[in-house]
């Protein structure tokens, strides 16, 4: 039998562990901050300190405006926005289909979705290299160096994940609400638009950061099928502080900064759907 | 919950499924051949056009490119391509590279998923023993590495590392210690990051899975007279099991795939590619060696090696319940 006393000293053993893993695992994204805005002087120091006397938005000026990050961070944006948009939009219909209807060839179509869930998308872009190289000469605007291009890549890639993660979702709203708005004479529009959309928003808040993640961190697409600067995203983008002699860690840490913070915060935002999500996603 | 068969009603004109398809069919009612395509095929239809010509076609063609030549010359269209039938992949597996390759990614993909199911498991256990607040700050912490992206994880952790004004080195006590020179030391740092990326899942599903084990059943087997391991192997155990199988098949499924982090942390695959896993070999191949279909054959080789352990996953899926 544990003593009470022992209890306590082993909860507290437990508290004081949690405490020091949950400080080690947000170090590395305090040490990003704090390195951002550092001068100069200390970045390049051979005894770093984990604190700043000094703090300056040099680090920030110099990644925006000489670097040019704010078009990249832009960029980034774009593409992420519309996939997540037109990624939630696709992904919800299909979503529907899959779990509200029984129809032939549906297990196959759901079992797509999850082999495509573990396609080497890095592998694809040989292919996709030649695919796109060939759009762009009958449309520009989705051929290489275009956004176009990025936007379609992503959506493909973030889309199966986001049906099979949704599908949970709508599985779990009660049929009985699309029942009785039928009987209320409601459309299937109406049903779909004003009855079960609603109702599986958190869900699809959820899976947007996915679509999200999968999009803003897209960095091999970008790498190769994005040639000019003008058209780059982050991640392909931040390769360009790294020289082969001495490698501008502040530029480097400030445009790192730059490029988690819109993820932190989508995070945060939707942290509370997106675990309910998972577990909707991976069991019913 | 089973999904019901849901007779469709007739279809007014303006429904969205209609819309979907582009296909206007204004003010009539089930009239004409498009009327007769069932309702969830009309749901599914957007994402089939993004998805047919934009994975579909490509994964085909992945597979096309393996068995023709296809270099450079091929490429720009000089030169008309051949094939070669199952020659590239004679080639890829006759190479002893190609081997090695394999051979670390395996070992590079085990470590990983031990590492982090290892570290994953002891966090979500952890956090049903602590108080309110140490269990926010941990699964806050663990959100922001799992938010990070795997480019800015790399670029923060190769800070960390630098051998010069690295914290890494100053804390240890080992200025000027290269960690990425040695392979395998490039290695293990690689794997730092990735399970620092990958373990918030791990924990955050296993944590909701063990919250999820109903309080009456653990008391039920202590007042039979378990003590904590019976209880661990004989309750919790088996009643996690499903979702272990996915958190197991999800992580080597990431870590076999891994990119970003080699590809930046080891400057494209480590000194004299010493770093290379397969995706990474694959993709450099084909563009950097501008041997395209030698990289495509490689690509089908580590897809279908992807296939079996997804094969391995529908049969456990299945087996645990899961309604496909």
């Amino acid at each position: 039998m544990i003593s009470k006393r022992d209890n306590r000293v082993l909860r507290q053993g437990a508290n004081t562990a949690a405490v020091v893993l949950a400080l080690l695992t947000v170090f590395p994204l305090y040490w990003m901050v704090l390195s951002a805005l550092k001068p100069k002087g200390e970045i390049t120091s051979a005894h770093p300190r984990p604190w700043t006397f000094a703090p300056t938005l040099e680090n920030f000026r110099n990644a925006l405006g000489v670097s040019g990050f704010g078009r990249y961070f832009v960029n980034s944006m774009l593409v992420a926005v519309v996939v997540v948009v037109v990624s939630a939009a696709v992904a919800f219909l299909a979503a529907v289909a899959l779990s509200r209807f029984k129809f032939r060839f549906r297990t196959t179509v759901l079992i797509m979705f999850l082999v495509a869930q573990m396609v080497p998308v890095e592998a694809l872009t040989i292919p996709l290299f030649f695919l796109v190289r060939d759009i762009g000469s009958v449309a520009p605007g989705f051929g290489l160096s275009s956004l176009g291009s990025l936007m379609l890549v992503n959506l493909a890639f973030s889309l199966p994940f986001a049906v099979w993660m949704l599908r949970g979702f709508v599985a779990a709203v009660p049929e009985s609400l699309e029942e009785a708005a039928r009987i209320d004479g409601a459309s299937r529009f109406t049903i779909l638009w004003r009855i079960l959309f609603p109702l599986v928003a958190p869900g699809l808040a959820a899976t947007s950061v996915f679509s999200f993640i999968t999009a803003w961190n897209d960095f091999v697409f970008a790498k190769t099928l994005i040639l000019d600067t003008d058209h780059q995203t982050l991640p392909a983008a931040l390769m360009v502080f790294f020289k082969p002699d001495e490698n501008d860690w502040g530029g480097i840490m400030a445009a790192s900064t730059l490029m988690t913070v819109p993820v932190l915060v989508f995070f945060v935002l939707v942290q509370r759907h997106m675990v309910s999500g998972l577990g909707g996603a991976v069991k019913d | 919950m089973p999904a019901t068969t849901v007779t469709a009603p007739a279809d007014r004109g303006d429904s969205p499924v209609r819309r979907a398809g582009g296909a206007p069919a204004p003010g009539r009612r089930r009239s004409g051949p498009l009327a007769r395509i069932p309702v969830p095929l009309w749901l599914l239809l957007p994402a089939a056009l993004v998805l047919i010509p934009l994975f579909g076609y490509p994964l085909y063609q992945l597979g096309l490119l393996s068995v023709l030549k296809f270099g450079q010359p091929q490429a720009s269209g000089g030169v008309p391509t051949e094939f070669v039938g199952l020659s590239n992949y004679t080639d890829v597996l006759g190479d002893e590279q190609f081997w090695s390759v394999l051979g670390q990614t395996l070992a590079f993909a085990a470590f990983c998923v031990l590492a982090t199911l290892a570290v994953g498991a002891t966090c979500a256990v952890l956090l049903t023993r602590v108080g309110r607040w140490p269990r926010l700050m941990l699964m806050f912490g663990a959100l922001g590495a799992w938010a990070a992206p795997a480019m800015t994880g790399s670029t923060v952790w190769m800070f960390l590392l630098d051998t010069n004004s690295g914290l890494v080195n100053e804390v240890l006590g080992t200025q000027g210690h290269n960690w990425m020179y040695d392979k395998w030391s490039a290695f293990a740092m690689v794997a730092v990051v990735v399970v620092w990326h990958s373990f918030p899942f791990v924990m955050i599903t296993l944590y909701a899975g063990i919250q999820a084990i109903p309080d009456s059943v653990v008391e039920a087997a202590r007042l039979d007279g378990a003590g904590t391991v019976t209880v661990f192997r004989k309750i919790m155990l088996p009643m996690l099991r499903p979702l272990l199988v996915i958190v197991v098949i999800q992580s080597v499924i990431w870590d076999f795939k891994v990119f970003t982090q080699i590809y930046v942390m080891t400057g494209g695959g480590g000194i004299a590619g010493q770093n290379l896993v397969l995706n990474v070999y694959a993709y450099q191949k084909a563009f950097v060696a501008e041997n395209y279909s030698l990289g495509a054959a490689i690509g089908v080789l580590m897809t279908l090696i992807l296939l079996g352990v997804t094969a391995v996953y529908v049969r456990s899926l299945r087996r645990s319940g899961e309604e496909l």
